[in-house]
Protein backbone atom coordinates (compact mmCIF):
# COMPACT_ATOMS: atom_id res chain seq x y z
CA UNK A 1 0.00 0.00 0.00
CA UNK A 2 1.14 3.38 -0.79
CA UNK A 3 -0.40 4.97 1.99
CA UNK A 4 1.17 2.96 4.82
CA UNK A 5 4.56 3.38 2.86
CA UNK A 6 4.02 7.19 3.53
CA UNK A 7 3.22 7.05 6.91
CA UNK A 8 6.36 4.98 7.36
CA UNK A 9 8.54 7.52 5.92
CA UNK A 10 7.78 10.94 6.97
CA UNK A 11 8.11 12.35 10.66
CA UNK A 12 4.72 14.37 10.74
CA UNK A 13 1.96 11.54 10.31
CA UNK A 14 -1.45 13.81 10.20
CA UNK A 15 -2.62 16.82 11.15
CA UNK A 16 -6.09 16.73 13.31
CA UNK A 17 -8.75 19.45 13.54
CA UNK A 18 -10.64 18.41 15.92
CA UNK A 19 -13.80 20.76 17.04
CA UNK A 20 -12.21 23.81 15.46
CA UNK A 21 -14.23 27.52 15.51
CA UNK A 22 -13.36 30.85 14.71
CA UNK A 23 -15.15 34.09 15.80
CA UNK A 24 -14.45 37.78 14.84
CA UNK A 25 -16.67 40.04 17.35
CA UNK A 26 -20.30 38.42 17.17
CA UNK A 27 -19.77 36.50 13.94
CA UNK A 28 -18.49 32.82 13.85
CA UNK A 29 -17.09 32.29 10.80
CA UNK A 30 -16.15 28.49 11.27
CA UNK A 31 -17.77 26.42 14.14
CA UNK A 32 -16.90 22.79 15.07
CA UNK A 33 -14.78 21.47 12.08
CA UNK A 34 -13.48 18.21 12.37
CA UNK A 35 -10.79 16.84 9.28
CA UNK A 36 -7.59 14.67 9.22
CA UNK A 37 -4.94 15.42 6.88
CA UNK A 38 -2.48 13.03 6.45
CA UNK A 39 0.79 13.29 4.93
CA UNK A 40 1.58 12.12 1.42
CA UNK A 41 -2.22 13.17 0.45
CA UNK A 42 -3.19 16.50 -0.93
CA UNK A 43 -6.78 16.86 0.94
CA UNK A 44 -8.82 19.84 -0.90
CA UNK A 45 -11.15 22.13 0.91
CA UNK A 46 -14.44 22.94 -0.98
CA UNK A 47 -17.37 25.42 0.01
CA UNK A 48 -18.89 27.98 -1.19
CA UNK A 49 -17.44 31.97 -0.96
CA UNK A 50 -17.49 33.04 2.52
CA UNK A 51 -17.69 29.46 3.45
CA UNK A 52 -14.50 29.80 6.14
CA UNK A 53 -12.35 27.91 4.25
CA UNK A 54 -9.66 30.86 3.81
CA UNK A 55 -10.20 30.93 7.63
CA UNK A 56 -9.71 27.41 8.55
CA UNK A 57 -6.55 28.08 6.47
CA UNK A 58 -5.47 30.83 8.60
CA UNK A 59 -6.03 29.23 12.15
CA UNK A 60 -4.10 25.90 10.88
CA UNK A 61 -1.23 28.89 9.98
CA UNK A 62 -1.76 30.28 13.39
CA UNK A 63 -2.79 33.56 12.49
CA UNK A 64 -6.04 33.72 13.84
CA UNK A 65 -7.48 32.53 17.37
CA UNK A 66 -9.43 30.34 17.44
CA UNK A 67 -11.11 27.44 19.98
CA UNK A 68 -11.22 23.89 19.50
CA UNK A 69 -7.63 21.98 18.97
CA UNK A 70 -5.30 21.46 15.91
CA UNK A 71 -3.00 19.20 16.68
CA UNK A 72 0.13 17.76 14.43
CA UNK A 73 1.17 13.83 15.76
CA UNK A 74 3.38 11.74 14.39
CA UNK A 75 2.50 7.92 13.27
CA UNK A 76 2.64 7.33 17.31
CA UNK A 77 0.09 9.79 17.91
CA UNK A 78 2.43 12.16 19.53
CA UNK A 79 2.27 15.23 19.48
CA UNK A 80 5.10 16.65 16.36
CA UNK A 81 7.08 19.67 17.70
CA UNK A 82 8.76 21.36 15.10
CA UNK A 83 6.10 21.35 12.28
CA UNK A 84 7.36 23.28 9.26
CA UNK A 85 4.55 25.20 7.28
CA UNK A 86 4.53 25.79 3.70
CA UNK A 87 2.31 28.18 2.43
CA UNK A 88 1.05 29.76 -0.55
CA UNK A 89 -1.59 32.33 -0.34
CA UNK A 90 -3.61 33.48 -3.00
CA UNK A 91 -3.11 35.62 -5.68
CA UNK A 92 -2.77 39.22 -3.93
CA UNK A 93 -2.25 41.87 -5.54
CA UNK A 94 1.05 43.47 -4.84
CA UNK A 95 3.40 46.69 -5.89
CA UNK A 96 4.65 45.29 -9.42
CA UNK A 97 6.35 47.95 -10.22
CA UNK A 98 8.37 47.41 -7.34
CA UNK A 99 12.40 46.64 -8.13
CA UNK A 100 12.77 43.36 -7.03
CA UNK A 101 13.73 40.12 -8.95
CA UNK A 102 12.60 36.22 -8.03
CA UNK A 103 16.46 36.05 -6.85
CA UNK A 104 16.05 38.62 -4.48
CA UNK A 105 13.19 37.80 -2.85
CA UNK A 106 14.10 33.74 -2.51
CA UNK A 107 17.50 35.24 -1.57
CA UNK A 108 15.90 37.83 1.46
CA UNK A 109 13.41 34.44 2.79
CA UNK A 110 16.51 31.92 2.47
CA UNK A 111 19.56 33.62 3.75
CA UNK A 112 20.64 36.15 6.32
CA UNK A 113 22.46 39.03 4.44
CA UNK A 114 20.65 41.95 3.96
CA UNK A 115 19.30 41.95 -0.21
CA UNK A 116 20.24 45.37 -0.60
CA UNK A 117 24.07 45.02 0.12
CA UNK A 118 23.80 42.43 -2.91
CA UNK A 119 23.14 38.95 -3.35
CA UNK A 120 26.12 36.70 -3.32
CA UNK A 121 26.98 32.94 -4.68
CA UNK A 122 25.63 31.20 -1.83
CA UNK A 123 22.37 32.97 -1.67
CA UNK A 124 21.91 32.92 -5.56
CA UNK A 125 22.58 29.23 -5.06
CA UNK A 126 19.70 28.13 -2.55
CA UNK A 127 17.33 30.38 -4.63
CA UNK A 128 18.33 28.30 -7.68
CA UNK A 129 17.95 25.24 -5.28
CA UNK A 130 14.46 26.64 -3.89
CA UNK A 131 13.35 27.13 -7.73
CA UNK A 132 14.29 23.75 -8.99
CA UNK A 133 11.59 22.34 -6.84
CA UNK A 134 9.22 24.09 -8.22
CA UNK A 135 10.31 23.61 -11.76
CA UNK A 136 10.94 27.34 -12.29
CA UNK A 137 14.58 27.67 -12.48
CA UNK A 138 13.89 29.91 -15.92
CA UNK A 139 12.73 32.38 -13.42
CA UNK A 140 15.12 33.32 -11.43
CA UNK A 141 16.63 36.81 -13.08
CA UNK A 142 12.76 37.90 -13.67
CA UNK A 143 11.52 41.40 -12.00
CA UNK A 144 8.42 40.01 -9.69
CA UNK A 145 6.11 42.23 -11.31
CA UNK A 146 6.80 40.95 -14.66
CA UNK A 147 5.59 37.25 -14.07
CA UNK A 148 2.78 35.50 -15.55
CA UNK A 149 0.37 34.91 -12.63
CA UNK A 150 1.46 30.93 -13.00
CA UNK A 151 5.12 32.30 -12.48
CA UNK A 152 4.32 33.91 -9.61
CA UNK A 153 2.48 30.98 -8.02
CA UNK A 154 5.73 28.30 -8.69
CA UNK A 155 7.50 31.36 -7.22
CA UNK A 156 6.00 31.17 -4.23
CA UNK A 157 5.38 27.82 -4.15
CA UNK A 158 9.29 27.39 -4.43
CA UNK A 159 9.39 29.77 -1.64
CA UNK A 160 7.04 27.70 0.40
CA UNK A 161 9.28 24.78 0.00
CA UNK A 162 12.53 25.99 1.60
CA UNK A 163 13.23 24.89 3.51
CA UNK A 164 11.24 21.03 3.34
CA UNK A 165 7.53 21.89 5.38
CA UNK A 166 5.47 19.54 6.78
CA UNK A 167 2.66 20.62 5.78
CA UNK A 168 1.73 22.80 2.47
CA UNK A 169 -0.99 24.98 2.47
CA UNK A 170 -2.18 26.42 -0.78
CA UNK A 171 -4.99 28.87 -1.27
CA UNK A 172 -6.57 28.76 -4.27
CA UNK A 173 -3.11 28.66 -5.63
CA UNK A 174 -4.28 28.28 -9.53
CA UNK A 175 -7.13 30.73 -9.48
CA UNK A 176 -6.70 33.33 -12.14
CA UNK A 177 -3.84 31.16 -13.74
CA UNK A 178 -4.15 30.15 -17.56
CA UNK A 179 -4.22 26.34 -18.01
CA UNK A 180 -1.42 25.14 -19.04
CA UNK A 181 -0.16 27.26 -15.86
CA UNK A 182 -2.53 25.31 -13.43
CA UNK A 183 -1.69 21.84 -15.17
CA UNK A 184 2.15 22.83 -14.49
CA UNK A 185 1.52 23.76 -10.85
CA UNK A 186 -0.47 21.04 -9.64
CA UNK A 187 1.82 18.47 -11.42
CA UNK A 188 4.60 19.71 -9.59
CA UNK A 189 2.63 19.52 -6.56
CA UNK A 190 1.65 16.13 -7.14
CA UNK A 191 5.27 14.89 -7.46
CA UNK A 192 6.07 16.08 -4.58
CA UNK A 193 3.01 14.88 -2.23
CA UNK A 194 4.75 11.34 -3.18
CA UNK A 195 8.11 12.03 -3.44
CA UNK A 196 8.47 14.09 -0.10
CA UNK A 197 5.40 12.64 1.84
CA UNK A 198 4.34 16.21 3.17
CA UNK A 199 0.53 16.97 4.00
CA UNK A 200 -0.93 19.41 1.50
CA UNK A 201 -4.02 21.10 2.41
CA UNK A 202 -5.38 22.97 -0.43
CA UNK A 203 -8.54 25.48 -1.33
CA UNK A 204 -9.93 25.18 -4.94
CA UNK A 205 -13.18 25.95 -6.93
CA UNK A 206 -12.45 23.90 -10.04
CA UNK A 207 -14.07 20.46 -9.74
CA UNK A 208 -11.74 19.11 -12.71
CA UNK A 209 -9.10 19.78 -10.83
CA UNK A 210 -10.81 18.49 -7.77
CA UNK A 211 -12.15 15.21 -9.37
CA UNK A 212 -8.48 14.63 -10.88
CA UNK A 213 -5.99 15.38 -8.11
CA UNK A 214 -7.68 15.01 -4.79
CA UNK A 215 -6.93 12.21 -2.16
CA UNK A 216 -9.50 13.51 -0.10
CA UNK A 217 -11.97 16.28 -0.08
CA UNK A 218 -13.42 18.42 2.22
CA UNK A 219 -16.81 19.96 1.87
CA UNK A 220 -16.79 23.30 4.55
CA UNK A 221 -19.63 25.81 4.45
CA UNK A 222 -19.55 27.41 8.09
CA UNK A 223 -18.26 23.48 9.48
CA UNK A 224 -17.52 20.50 7.91
CA UNK A 225 -20.42 19.27 6.07
CA UNK A 226 -18.68 16.13 4.18
CA UNK A 227 -14.90 14.47 4.01
CA UNK A 228 -14.79 12.08 1.18
CA UNK A 229 -13.42 11.11 -2.07
CA UNK A 230 -14.62 13.55 -4.62
CA UNK A 231 -16.96 11.23 -6.08
CA UNK A 232 -18.73 10.78 -2.39
CA UNK A 233 -18.29 14.61 -1.83
CA UNK A 234 -19.66 15.46 -4.72
CA UNK A 235 -22.73 13.36 -4.87
CA UNK A 236 -23.89 14.14 -1.30
CA UNK A 237 -26.64 15.99 -0.60
CA UNK A 238 -24.15 18.42 1.23
CA UNK A 239 -22.84 19.36 -1.94
CA UNK A 240 -26.05 19.79 -3.46
CA UNK A 241 -27.33 22.44 -0.43
CA UNK A 242 -23.95 24.38 -0.71
CA UNK A 243 -24.11 25.03 -4.33
CA UNK A 244 -27.80 24.92 -5.27
CA UNK A 245 -26.85 25.91 -8.53
CA UNK A 246 -24.15 23.25 -9.63
CA UNK A 247 -25.55 20.46 -11.32
CA UNK A 248 -23.20 17.56 -12.06
CA UNK A 249 -19.60 19.02 -10.79
CA UNK A 250 -17.92 16.73 -13.39
CA UNK A 251 -19.62 18.91 -16.57
CA UNK A 252 -19.72 22.22 -14.73
CA UNK A 253 -16.19 23.25 -14.63
CA UNK B 1 40.99 64.27 14.73
CA UNK B 2 39.38 66.42 12.82
CA UNK B 3 42.20 69.08 11.89
CA UNK B 4 43.74 66.40 10.07
CA UNK B 5 40.45 65.43 8.28
CA UNK B 6 40.24 69.12 7.15
CA UNK B 7 44.11 68.96 6.14
CA UNK B 8 43.05 65.53 4.42
CA UNK B 9 39.71 67.92 2.66
CA UNK B 10 42.26 70.76 1.36
CA UNK B 11 44.33 68.20 -0.09
CA UNK B 12 41.35 65.98 -2.14
CA UNK B 13 38.72 68.69 -2.93
CA UNK B 14 39.53 70.24 -6.81
CA UNK B 15 37.68 73.27 -5.24
CA UNK B 16 38.71 76.45 -3.00
CA UNK B 17 34.75 76.16 -2.24
CA UNK B 18 35.79 74.20 0.70
CA UNK B 19 38.24 76.30 2.05
CA UNK B 20 35.92 77.52 5.01
CA UNK B 21 35.33 75.13 7.65
CA UNK B 22 31.50 75.74 7.43
CA UNK B 23 32.29 74.68 4.35
CA UNK B 24 33.60 71.58 4.92
CA UNK B 25 31.67 70.86 8.03
CA UNK B 26 28.55 70.81 5.73
CA UNK B 27 29.99 68.24 3.46
CA UNK B 28 30.93 65.92 5.94
CA UNK B 29 27.02 66.43 7.07
CA UNK B 30 25.30 65.58 3.76
CA UNK B 31 28.00 62.64 3.24
CA UNK B 32 26.75 61.32 6.59
CA UNK B 33 22.94 61.80 6.31
CA UNK B 34 21.85 61.58 2.98
CA UNK B 35 23.00 57.73 2.53
CA UNK B 36 21.13 56.60 5.34
CA UNK B 37 17.95 58.36 4.50
CA UNK B 38 18.03 57.06 1.08
CA UNK B 39 19.17 53.61 2.28
CA UNK B 40 15.67 53.90 4.24
CA UNK B 41 13.99 55.73 1.58
CA UNK B 42 13.63 52.72 -0.68
CA UNK B 43 11.61 50.89 1.68
CA UNK B 44 9.68 53.91 2.48
CA UNK B 45 8.82 54.06 -1.46
CA UNK B 46 7.91 50.79 -1.72
CA UNK B 47 5.93 50.65 1.11
CA UNK B 48 3.63 53.63 0.08
CA UNK B 49 4.53 55.45 2.86
CA UNK B 50 5.70 58.90 1.70
CA UNK B 51 2.92 60.55 3.13
CA UNK B 52 3.79 58.59 6.44
CA UNK B 53 6.68 60.02 6.73
CA UNK B 54 6.05 63.58 5.67
CA UNK B 55 3.59 63.90 8.45
CA UNK B 56 6.56 62.22 10.85
CA UNK B 57 8.75 65.28 9.92
CA UNK B 58 6.32 67.77 10.52
CA UNK B 59 6.05 65.72 14.16
CA UNK B 60 9.13 67.65 14.99
CA UNK B 61 7.80 70.89 15.77
CA UNK B 62 5.08 69.33 18.20
CA UNK B 63 8.57 67.53 19.59
CA UNK B 64 10.49 70.62 19.75
CA UNK B 65 7.39 72.16 21.36
CA UNK B 66 7.38 69.61 23.91
CA UNK B 67 10.67 69.79 24.75
CA UNK B 68 10.52 73.40 25.55
CA UNK B 69 7.20 73.44 27.90
CA UNK B 70 9.41 70.37 30.08
CA UNK B 71 12.09 72.40 29.89
CA UNK B 72 14.55 70.01 28.47
CA UNK B 73 17.82 71.70 26.53
CA UNK B 74 18.70 68.49 24.27
CA UNK B 75 16.44 69.14 21.79
CA UNK B 76 17.56 66.03 19.26
CA UNK B 77 16.69 63.77 22.40
CA UNK B 78 13.78 65.30 22.79
CA UNK B 79 13.11 64.89 18.95
CA UNK B 80 14.07 61.55 18.68
CA UNK B 81 12.11 60.38 21.51
CA UNK B 82 8.63 61.96 20.39
CA UNK B 83 8.98 61.20 17.22
CA UNK B 84 9.10 57.99 17.89
CA UNK B 85 6.21 57.67 19.94
CA UNK B 86 4.70 60.06 17.49
CA UNK B 87 5.15 57.49 14.49
CA UNK B 88 4.45 53.96 16.65
CA UNK B 89 0.69 56.13 17.42
CA UNK B 90 0.22 56.75 13.82
CA UNK B 91 1.10 53.03 12.96
CA UNK B 92 -1.16 51.62 15.65
CA UNK B 93 -4.17 54.00 14.83
CA UNK B 94 -3.70 52.70 11.11
CA UNK B 95 -3.71 49.51 12.14
CA UNK B 96 -6.64 49.67 14.59
CA UNK B 97 -8.92 50.75 11.21
CA UNK B 98 -11.47 53.63 11.43
CA UNK B 99 -11.05 56.03 8.62
CA UNK B 100 -8.62 55.54 5.60
CA UNK B 101 -4.71 55.55 6.47
CA UNK B 102 -4.01 58.86 4.54
CA UNK B 103 -7.07 60.69 6.20
CA UNK B 104 -5.44 59.27 9.86
CA UNK B 105 -2.12 60.52 8.82
CA UNK B 106 -3.53 63.78 7.41
CA UNK B 107 -4.54 64.36 11.03
CA UNK B 108 -1.71 63.22 12.53
CA UNK B 109 0.46 65.80 10.37
CA UNK B 110 -1.83 69.07 10.55
CA UNK B 111 -2.16 68.14 14.82
CA UNK B 112 1.69 67.84 14.75
CA UNK B 113 1.88 71.25 12.88
CA UNK B 114 -0.63 73.05 14.94
CA UNK B 115 0.64 71.86 17.97
CA UNK B 116 4.01 72.93 17.69
CA UNK B 117 3.32 76.37 16.48
CA UNK B 118 1.15 76.59 19.30
CA UNK B 119 3.48 75.64 21.43
CA UNK B 120 6.75 77.21 19.82
CA UNK B 121 5.20 80.54 19.37
CA UNK B 122 4.66 81.47 22.93
CA UNK B 123 5.42 85.23 23.79
CA UNK B 124 4.48 86.47 20.43
CA UNK B 125 7.98 85.09 18.44
CA UNK B 126 8.31 82.44 15.33
CA UNK B 127 11.77 82.38 15.33
CA UNK B 128 12.09 79.01 17.32
CA UNK B 129 9.90 77.75 14.91
CA UNK B 130 11.20 79.36 11.78
CA UNK B 131 14.53 77.86 12.29
CA UNK B 132 13.05 74.37 12.55
CA UNK B 133 11.42 74.82 9.52
CA UNK B 134 14.15 75.73 7.59
CA UNK B 135 17.32 74.20 9.00
CA UNK B 136 20.69 75.31 8.85
CA UNK B 137 23.64 72.90 8.20
CA UNK B 138 25.93 75.80 7.55
CA UNK B 139 25.96 76.07 11.23
CA UNK B 140 26.68 72.16 11.88
CA UNK B 141 29.75 71.71 14.72
CA UNK B 142 31.95 68.65 14.72
CA UNK B 143 30.34 67.42 17.67
CA UNK B 144 27.09 67.10 15.91
CA UNK B 145 29.07 65.35 13.03
CA UNK B 146 30.81 62.74 15.57
CA UNK B 147 26.97 62.00 16.67
CA UNK B 148 25.55 61.83 12.83
CA UNK B 149 28.79 59.14 11.87
CA UNK B 150 27.56 57.06 14.77
CA UNK B 151 23.87 57.42 13.25
CA UNK B 152 25.02 56.77 10.35
CA UNK B 153 26.59 53.29 11.49
CA UNK B 154 24.19 52.26 13.69
CA UNK B 155 21.54 52.61 11.31
CA UNK B 156 22.88 50.99 8.60
CA UNK B 157 23.46 48.06 11.11
CA UNK B 158 19.68 48.29 12.37
CA UNK B 159 19.04 48.07 8.40
CA UNK B 160 21.21 45.16 8.03
CA UNK B 161 19.37 43.48 10.25
CA UNK B 162 15.76 44.57 9.69
CA UNK B 163 15.76 44.08 6.08
CA UNK B 164 15.24 40.95 5.08
CA UNK B 165 12.27 40.57 6.95
CA UNK B 166 10.62 43.58 5.64
CA UNK B 167 11.21 43.05 2.17
CA UNK B 168 9.35 40.23 2.43
CA UNK B 169 6.49 41.64 4.51
CA UNK B 170 6.33 44.50 1.80
CA UNK B 171 5.25 42.33 -0.53
CA UNK B 172 3.06 40.04 1.11
CA UNK B 173 2.35 40.03 4.92
CA UNK B 174 0.74 36.95 5.33
CA UNK B 175 3.48 35.55 3.61
CA UNK B 176 5.64 36.31 5.74
CA UNK B 177 3.78 35.91 8.81
CA UNK B 178 3.84 32.14 7.38
CA UNK B 179 7.29 31.95 7.64
CA UNK B 180 7.79 32.78 11.00
CA UNK B 181 8.39 36.70 10.87
CA UNK B 182 6.46 39.02 13.39
CA UNK B 183 5.76 41.29 10.89
CA UNK B 184 4.17 43.90 13.05
CA UNK B 185 7.31 44.07 15.16
CA UNK B 186 9.51 44.69 12.01
CA UNK B 187 7.15 47.41 10.54
CA UNK B 188 7.40 48.93 13.75
CA UNK B 189 10.55 49.04 13.98
CA UNK B 190 11.02 50.28 10.74
CA UNK B 191 8.69 53.43 11.71
CA UNK B 192 11.53 53.49 15.04
CA UNK B 193 14.32 53.71 12.62
CA UNK B 194 12.71 56.10 10.12
CA UNK B 195 11.73 58.11 13.27
CA UNK B 196 15.12 58.65 14.50
CA UNK B 197 17.16 58.77 11.02
CA UNK B 198 14.19 62.19 10.51
CA UNK B 199 15.03 63.59 13.73
CA UNK B 200 18.32 63.34 13.35
CA UNK B 201 18.53 65.38 10.27
CA UNK B 202 16.20 67.81 10.69
CA UNK B 203 17.72 70.25 12.55
CA UNK B 204 20.29 70.64 9.56
CA UNK B 205 17.84 70.16 6.75
CA UNK B 206 14.69 71.15 8.23
CA UNK B 207 10.83 70.09 8.73
CA UNK B 208 10.07 71.50 4.99
CA UNK B 209 12.10 69.69 3.40
CA UNK B 210 13.37 66.59 5.26
CA UNK B 211 11.01 64.42 3.38
CA UNK B 212 12.40 64.65 0.58
CA UNK B 213 15.47 63.46 1.22
CA UNK B 214 14.12 60.19 2.23
CA UNK B 215 11.79 59.97 -0.78
CA UNK B 216 13.35 61.44 -4.12
CA UNK B 217 16.59 59.88 -4.34
CA UNK B 218 14.44 56.58 -3.35
CA UNK B 219 11.97 57.68 -5.68
CA UNK B 220 14.57 58.35 -8.36
CA UNK B 221 16.38 54.89 -8.23
CA UNK B 222 13.34 52.91 -8.65
CA UNK B 223 12.63 54.62 -12.15
CA UNK B 224 16.14 53.31 -12.76
CA UNK B 225 16.46 49.65 -10.79
CA UNK B 226 15.26 46.76 -11.55
CA UNK B 227 16.60 44.99 -8.19
CA UNK B 228 16.37 45.14 -4.79
CA UNK B 229 20.33 46.09 -4.63
CA UNK B 230 20.11 48.32 -7.63
CA UNK B 231 17.46 50.27 -5.80
CA UNK B 232 19.36 50.66 -2.93
CA UNK B 233 22.78 51.65 -4.88
CA UNK B 234 21.10 54.08 -7.18
CA UNK B 235 19.27 55.77 -4.65
CA UNK B 236 22.62 56.29 -1.99
CA UNK B 237 24.34 57.66 -4.95
CA UNK B 238 21.81 60.09 -6.48
CA UNK B 239 21.70 61.41 -2.28
CA UNK B 240 25.69 61.88 -2.62
CA UNK B 241 25.26 63.17 -5.70
CA UNK B 242 22.71 65.98 -4.70
CA UNK B 243 24.22 66.50 -1.18
CA UNK B 244 27.60 67.32 -2.94
CA UNK B 245 25.76 69.50 -6.28
CA UNK B 246 23.42 71.29 -4.04
CA UNK B 247 25.94 72.14 -1.24
CA UNK B 248 27.93 73.84 -4.25
CA UNK B 249 25.22 75.42 -6.38
CA UNK B 250 23.79 76.73 -2.31
CA UNK B 251 27.40 78.29 -1.93
CA UNK B 252 27.64 79.65 -5.51
CA UNK B 253 24.12 81.17 -5.59
CA UNK B 254 24.21 82.26 -1.89
CA UNK B 255 20.91 80.14 -1.26
CA UNK B 256 19.64 77.75 1.59
CA UNK B 257 21.99 73.99 1.48
CA UNK B 258 18.86 72.42 2.21
CA UNK B 259 16.70 73.97 -0.92
CA UNK B 260 19.61 73.03 -3.34
CA UNK B 261 20.26 69.99 -2.51
CA UNK B 262 16.49 69.23 -2.79
CA UNK B 263 16.30 70.61 -5.42
CA UNK B 264 19.09 68.83 -7.02
CA UNK B 265 17.31 65.35 -6.00
CA UNK B 266 14.39 66.52 -7.77
CA UNK B 267 16.26 67.26 -10.77
CA UNK B 268 17.63 63.49 -10.63
CA UNK B 269 13.80 62.39 -10.10
CA UNK B 270 13.02 64.25 -13.63
CA UNK B 271 15.91 62.68 -15.33
CA UNK B 272 15.03 59.20 -14.17
CA UNK B 273 11.91 59.44 -15.68
CA UNK B 274 12.97 60.31 -18.95
CA UNK B 275 15.71 57.71 -18.62
CA UNK B 276 13.21 55.12 -17.26
CA UNK B 277 11.09 56.25 -20.64
CA UNK B 278 14.16 56.10 -23.07
CA UNK B 279 15.41 52.90 -22.20
CA UNK B 280 11.66 51.43 -21.38
CA UNK B 281 12.94 49.89 -18.38
CA UNK B 282 9.63 48.31 -17.23
CA UNK B 283 11.19 44.13 -16.75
Amino acid sequence: MQANEAIHRCGLCRIEMRGVSVRMEQDTLIQDVNLHAHCGQLTVLIGPNGGGKTTLLRAVLGQVPYEGKILHLDEQDKPFAQVRVGYVPQQLPFDKQMPLTVRDLLAAALTRRPVWTGVGRKARQAAENALILAQAQGLINKRLGALSGGELQRVLLALALSPAPDLLILDEPVSGVDHNGQALFLDTVNALRRQQHMAILMVSHDWTLVREYADQVALIDKTTRIVGTAEEVFDSPAFAASFPHTHGPGRSA
Amino acid sequence: MMDGLYALMDQLLPTSIFGMQFMKNALLALLLLTPLLALLGTMAVNRRMAFFSDALGHSALAGAGAGLLLGISNQTAVLIVFGVLWALLISRINRTGGASADTNISVFSSTGIALGLVLLSQGGSFARASSLLVGDVLAIGPNDLLWLAIALVGGVIAWALLYNPLLLSAVNPHLADSRGIKTRLVEDLFVCLVAVAVMLAIRWVGVLLINALLILPAAAARNLARSAPQHALFSVIISLLSGVIGLIAAYTLGSSVGAAVVLCAALFYALSLLVRRMLRIVN
